[in-house]
């Protein structure tokens, strides 16, 4: 195989990847296995605060749309301001990674899935009251049951993957 | 001190705290906060079927699984290290409209009087763990992302995409807290 051959499936694996994720960042640098452990601390915290702000919380949520209660309103939101003045000063100071690498951010393509499966979304986020992240943590806190939620989450993202030619966009 | 973290904490505390979660994720290692993600390598890895959507490397995605396995360790160590005895308080309204259809256990995150083992398969119970799970996997997918990779990382970075995204999960969930579930509850 040429160079230029590899070059192009390797691009196209990295299209694959990439589509309707958030995730693609494609690092240059080729990290032992360990170097993984920092997300683990990462995710620990973040998985603290959730349970300790009941983000976790069916009723939270459901107090939420209910406008029964300002709580994840101001968490949302105070999430949202904290993270829009990071970007902005890593983009202004161009603050590089731990690792010395550029920090690179991408767009977002506008289709007609961000409207359809938003409400498909926000539907389930009504019933179970917690998005992906919270399922894990409420696993972690003890119950158990909500692996069938997590478990039916991945089936249903396998059955999107599988209809996707199908679906409008 | 300890006694301040064992207390629930205010929005105001734990919503830049989930905020810093963005600019810690890119400093760490130029990764993009997203949590649906991990289904989708779940999937990948697991049982890719040879189904395009699932065809790519998902080792190269390792962190995102590593960050969700920490959320659950994390909500473990919360669970047993730093809890608070006391049930959690919520508005009035939803107590007494709640108690309508039986729920008056507010002691656990879930609501343990129908999202529990022994209810796995009656009507309400089937429905709300079961499809609800799938219609959240589906929809986040669908959309390209949840709350945490639209709502916080696509906010954060000025994608409109996302705000729709946003609006259309909210509209969502109104309509099925405030008339579906009802009607579930009820079955």
């Amino acid at each position: 195989m040429s160079n230029s051959t590899f070059e192009i499936t390797k691009e196209k694996e990295h299209e694959v990847r990439a589509t309707d994720a958030m995730c693609i960042n494609e690092s240059q640098q080729d990290h032992k296995w360990y170097y993984n452990f920092k997300y683990l601390i990462t995710g620990v915290l973040f998985g603290i605060v959730f349970v300790k702000a009941e983000v976790i919380s069916w009723f939270r949520i459901q107090e939420m749309f209910r406008l029964q209660s300002f709580h994840m309103y101001g968490i949302i939101g105070g999430a949202v301001l904290v993270g829009m003045l990071s970007v902005w000063l890593i983009k202004t100071l161009k603050i590089k990674t731990i690792h010395g690498e550029e920090i690179t951010f991408s767009d977002k393509k506008f289709n007609k899935g961000q409207i359809y499966g938003g409400l498909i979304f926000g539907l389930g986020w009504g019933l179970t009251g917690a998005c992906p992240g919270p399922l894990f943590a409420q696993i972690g806190v003890g119950a158990t049951v909500v692996m069938a939620t997590l478990l039916s989450a991945v089936a249903g993202t396998w059955v999107y993957g599988r209809f996707r030619e199908q679906l409008p966009h | 001190m300890l006694e301040i973290i064992k207390q629930p904490w205010p929005w105001y505390v734990a919503g830049p705290l989930i905020g810093l979660t963005v600019p810690a994720l890119l400093i760490l290692g130029n990764k993009s906060f997203g949590i649906s993600s991990s289904l989708r390598h779940a999937c990948a890895a697991c049982l890719p079927a040879g189904i395009p959507f699932f065809k790519y490397e998902w080792k190269k995605e390792t962190w995102n699984l590593v960050f969700v396995l920490g959320i659950f360790l994390g909500g473990a160590i919360a669970a047993h290290l730093l809890t608070n005895p006391a049930s959690i308080k919520v508005n009035e309204n939803l107590v007494k409209e709640l108690a309508v259809y039986g729920i008056t256990d507010f002691s656990s995150m879930v609501p343990t009087d129908i999202v529990s083992w022994e209810n796995l398969f009656t009507a309400s119970g089937l429905i709300m763990m079961v499809g609800g799970g799938f219609l959240v996997g589906f929809g986040a997918r669908y959309a390209g992302g949840c709350t945490s990779g639209h709502a916080i990382m696509g906010l954060s970075t000025l994608q409109w995409p996302s705000l729709v995204a946003t609006i259309c999960f909210m509209i969502g969930g109104f309509v099925m807290a405030n008339w579906i579930l009802p009607i579930i509850l009820s079955l």
